[in-house]
Formats: C-alpha cells, structure tokens, sequence
C-alpha cells in the first residue's frame, strides 16, 4: 500500500461530500475551455477574413476619412505616387502587393460613375472580392497560411482574365458590372471617359460595392485625364496578417510620415467583437471558478480535515508526521484537480464543438493545448484551495483530537 | 525506558488554568508492564499522551531512552512513535475506508517499509491475532473484539518497544477483555513495555505495577502497593470461588 491508496480510499468513501467541490471545478473549466476554444476558431475566422479581403491596409492622405473599404480611395485629397517608390524600396517584410489608385468623377451616358486609374497587375492581385468570384488569383504568398476547417479556399484564376489583366494598355478599360449594364457596354466593345476613347477589355462580375459602377484604367491615363501630376488618392497594401499582427502598419506609418496608415478591421468588426466578448467571458469565468470553486473546495477541505481529525490524530500516533498529514490533503487536492480538469476539457470541447457555429458562426475542432490549460489551472485552484486546510490538519494537536472523541 | 521528571500539565479552560498532571515523577523501566488507574478527569490519557510524546508538558521532563522528548522536534518526535511506540485506543481507531489488512499496513506505509514486506508482515500479525480469514474486511464487517485485535496487530506493526495503551478493554465485554489482557501479557512477557491506563481494577491487577492517579498526582508508593495487594487478593477470591 501507498500513501496515494490511502488518499483514494478516502476519496471513494466520501465522495459524495466530493460531488459539489468536483462539479464547481468541471463546469468551470468546461467553460472556460469552450470559450478558448470557440474564441481560437473565431480569431482564425478573423485572420482569414482579412487575408481573403486581399488588400487589408489602406495608406491614404493624412486628412482622409474613412466610411467604406470600397470606396476608400474616393478621397479628395491626394498625395505622391513616389510614396509607391518609398514603400517597395523598404526592407519592410510582409508587403505582399501595392496598388496605388487614383479616382476620379466621370459623367457617361448622362450618369455619373468613378474612373479608377490602377496598376494593373498589382490592382487585380489586390482585389480578393474578385478573387472570389473565381476570375483572379489571390497572392500566393499570403493569405493562404491560414486555414479555417469548412470556409472553402478561393478558387484559382482563369488564364484568359490573367493575360487582360496583365495586358491592360493605356486605353483600356475595365467597366463594373453596374457601368457596363446603365451604358449598354460590350466586352469588344468602346466608350468614352473625359473626351477619350477607350476599348472595354473585360465587364467585371457584381460584386455588390461600389466597384460596380467604376471604371478601371490604367493609372498613369487617369493621372493624365486627371491633370493633377504623378499623384493618387490611396495605395492599397496586401499585408500578411501576422506581420500585420506584429506592427506592420505602425512600420508604414513611420516610413510614410504624411500619410495615414489604417487596417481594415471594420469589416471583421463583429467577429473581433465576439473574441473580445469571448475574451472576457473567459476572465468572468476564470474569476468564478478561481472564487466560487476554489470557496467550494476549501469550504469541502476545512470540513473533511474537521470530520476527520480523529484519523489524523490517529495517522499522528502511528508516527506519521505534519508532512506527511500535509502531502495527503494536497495529493487529494491534485486528483481533485486533474479529474476536474480532464473532465472540464472534454465537456468544454464538446460543449464549444456543439455551439461554436451558433455562438461565433465558425467551425470549431478540438484541440489538444486546452487540455494542459485546463489541467494546470484546476490543479492550481484545488492546491492553492486545499493549502489552508491542509496546513490546518497538518497542525492539529493529535492529543486534543484522540480525546475528544 | 522513558521517565517523567516532575512534570507539569496545564490546559486553559476559559482563561483559566486546569491542572490535569502535577509535578509528576515516573520511571518505567524496560519489560515494566504499568496499569495506570484513576477517576475520569484524574489526567490519565493526558499521562498516556505525554509519555507517546504527542502532548508537551507545560513544566519538567519527559525522557525517552537519553532523549529528552519535548527537546526534540516534532518530526522527531513522530519518527520515534513510528519505530518505538505502538499505540491501542478504547475506540480501536481504525479507518472506516480501510480494510483489515491495509489498517495494519499504516504504520509500515509511513515508516517507508516495501509494499511486499508490508502486505508479509500484516498478514503475519493478523494472524497472530486470529484474524487470517478477516484480512479483507473493513471495520464495519467486523466485531467489536475483532476490530481491537486489528488494532492490536496494527500497533505491532513496527514492533514497537513500548506499548501505550488507552482503555484497550473499556468497549469490550469480559470475555474479549480477558483475551486482549492475556495478549497484552504475552507482549510484555517478550520484552515489550507497557503503560496501560484502565478504570477496570481487576484488568490492573494483571500488571506488574499499578499506579493510582488522583488529581493529577500519582499517590504515594505505600497506598498503590495496598491498592496492588487488594487488587491481587480480590483475584485471589475470584479464582478460589470458581474452584
């Protein structure tokens, strides 16, 4: 027999008086495991929602204000297309793509619609919406690291709009799916913008923003039409989202002083919400099992070490010393706390598999570092619970215990 | 083998201070079987307790061998109960949630001994005590006498020099008591030490000496000699009447 044989026995014989301190934990850390759970999922979502957005940071002129992503550029202040120049010529790491644009207002067909000069190749690689509706490609270097388990990738360019793209000349157009229907507009076919004429390379698919009603053209064109010099409303940057995560923006701000640098978290808003809910509700109830279960267990301990001091004076005249008294309590303290803590990681897992897509509207998987989590800390709050009544037990007068009875 | 030296026990009682030992001086000398007497309240499990060093004098000494116990640490203290001092409770104080055999694995558990030596010596003593077929029984599954033989093998365990034994008979009926007294002698024949406290005077007479306990003082030798001579003479009649 071992300590530990004696510790179980007693564990067994009373373990209906064990039942509530036992449940305090397993419910506490089921939340909490659930909460960590769907909330990775849900930080996952978010990261892969912005990666898919394609471009993810806007630079634009220091007194811009910004309402919609896809209107974004549609500023009236402008600043250099020299900043482009500052940003590729940077050591700066996580640049996936850059796509300086300018916007204009144009009247055709007695509407008005928005002229986009653009960088073809660099424009298009930006544009994940469009990615989307399966016609380009996104960047292969970004993006693609995150994984959400039931979101499908977006699906891979087609060649013919990769060449247009590619081949965009300086009077060639783009029309938005909006543009192209008002004014009747063919792939073939031309049009004019400001007093040019320009071939309509391709009509864009909806994509139910404000796209739909531009025009794309080749930047250094609109510059020109524009009137204004080498200058442009906004570079759109595909950053990765961990250098993102690790201050890419606060970098771009430094090297680009006079402009103003924003992510676009808007549009993940209520997912970042929900983490930040999550986040919270997971402190809450860290708060509560640390009090409300660790007030269990000691309230159970001071209890179990009172009904059991004839025992302990008992295990006293037999020799054994406070120690020894003391390691019994806290060896229950830990069995305590790793059944808890099993316990709490697998209904926590399965409660976060069941309700992570209603609660959070992702996918949620088990995973296995929640399970050291939750182990460490309803081992800890059964320890630090069970340390003051261990100390008691371990400090009783075995003569006063052995008489009173 | 351990000596009182004048010592002094006083416990507080709201706020004020009960005497239970006073100034008491014993020599017990190893293979001595003492049966120490006295009315409820006279200090005599508080004796017990101070000779097992699980209760510090408020005044005087306790010796152990050369030891002076209450100048050794309490870990010390609890090493020494371990290897030396077997102790028997009125009550058995068995745990409720262990069976036989593994009651009298306790000590051997807390002194370190090898679960297979263990699990040899428990068995070895149960049956010395005539409980070989009881080894699986919990304390509840077992009679009264039964459950103060499990003790009694419990508090061999570690072979212990000296015997502190509290009440040993006082829930047993006579029959049982005699048995456990005539065990008790058979350890004391062997060499072993002990210190019995009993309200039982026919049980005293079975010990080589009887010391009488009133108000915390131990009578003087001439009255505990007449008390051992009385009691001897009623056993004395006891048997010529059966005869």
């Amino acid at each position: 027999m071992k300590l530990q044989t004696l510790v179980w026995r007693e564990i067994f014989e009373r373990k209906n008086q064990l039942a509530t301190s036992f449940l305090a934990i397993l419910l506490g850390v089921s939340v909490i495991v659930a909460m960590k759970n769907i909330t990775f999922y849900s930080e996952k979502a978010v990261a892969y929602q912005l990666d898919a957005l394609g471009a993810n940071i806007l630079v634009l002129p220091k007194a811009a204000s910004l309402q919609d992503y896809y209107s974004a550029d549609l500023q009236k202040d402008l600043f250099p297309e020299d900043y482009v120049k500052r940003l590729t010529s940077s050591d700066l790491q996580g640049l996936d793509n850059l796509s300086p644009k300018l916007s204009i207002p144009v009247e055709a067909g007695g509407r008005r619609f928005i002229l986009t000069g653009i960088l073809p190749k660099n424009e298009f690689q930006a544009k994940a919406a469009w990615q989307m509706a399966g016609l380009f490609s996104r960047p292969a270097e970004c993006g693609m690291a995150v994984t959400v388990p039931g979101l499908v990738t977006p699906a891979k360019e087609t060649l013919v709009r990769k060449r247009v793209i590619q081949t965009l000349a300086t009077n060639e157009v783009l029309v938005g799916a909006d543009m192209a229907a008002a004014l009747k507009l063919t792939e073939g076919g031309t049009m004019q913008l400001l007093g040019r004429a320009f071939t309509v390379t391709a009509i864009l698919p909806q994509t139910g923003t404000v796209d739909d009603g531009r025009a794309f053209a080749h930047l250094h064109t609109v510059q020109q039409l524009a009137g204004k010099g080498a200058v442009v409303n906004a570079i759109e940057v595909v950053g990765c989202c961990q250098q993102i995560s690790e201050g890419l923006v606060q970098k771009i701000n430094q090297l680009l002083p006079e402009a103003k640098v924003v992510t676009i978290t808007q549009i993940v808003d209520t997912q970042i919400k929900t983490n930040r809910m999550m986040s919270r509700l997971s402190l809450l109830f860290l708060t509560i099992i640390v009090l409300v279960g660790g007030a269990s267990i000691a309230n159970y301990m001071f209890a179990n070490v009172f009904e059991r001091r004839r025992e302990i004076g008992t295990l006293m005249a037999l020799g054994a010393g406070s120690a020894v008294v003391l390691r019994m309590f806290l060896l229950k303290a830990v069995w305590l706390g790793l059944a808890g803590g099993v316990g709490g990681y697998v209904l926590g897992t399965g409660l976060a598999a069941i309700l992570g897509p209603s609660l959070a509207g992702v996918p949620v998987l088990p995973m296995l570092a929640p399970l050291f989590w939750a182990v460490g800390v309803a081992v800890a709050v059964c320890v630090a619970a069970t340390y003051l009544p261990a100390c008691r037990a371990a400090r009783l007068d075995p003569s006063a215990a052995l008489q009173e009875l | 083998m351990i000596a009182l030296q004048s010592v002094t026990k006083q416990f507080q009682h709201r706020g004020n201070a009960v005497t239970a030992l006073a100034g008491v001086s014993l020599e017990i000398a190893k293979g001595d079987f003492v049966a120490v007497i006295g009315p409820s309240g006279s200090g005599k499990s508080t004796l017990l307790h101070l000779l097992g060093g699980m209760l510090s004098p408020t005044a005087g000494k306790v010796r152990f061998g050369s030891d002076s116990l209450y100048d050794l640490s309490s870990d010390q203290r609890s090493a020494i109960r371990r290897h030396k001092i077997g102790f028997v409770f009125q009550t058995f104080n068995l745990v409720p949630y262990l069976t036989a055999l593994e009651n009298v694995q306790v000590p051997l558990v807390l002194a370190g001994v090898g679960e297979e030596e263990q699990k040899r010596r428990a068995e070895s003593l149960l049956g010395r005590v005539g409980l070989s077929d009881r080894l699986d029984h919990k304390p509840s599954e077992l009679s009264v006498g039964q459950q103060q033989r499990v003790a009694l093998a419990r508090m061999l365990a570690n072979e212990p020099a000296l015997i502190l034994a509290d009440e040993p008979t006082g829930n047993l009926d006579p029959e049982t008591s005699a048995g456990i007294m005539e065990f008790l002698g058979e350890l004391n024949d062997e060499g072993r030490t002990i210190a019995m406290v009993t309200h039982d005077l026919r049980l005293a007479g079975r010990a080589k000496r009887v010391l009488r306990l009133v108000n915390g003082s131990i009578q003087p030798d001439r009255q505990a000699r007449s008390l051992s001579a009385a009691i001897a003479s009623t056993e004395q009649a006891k048997a010529v009447s059966t005869n």
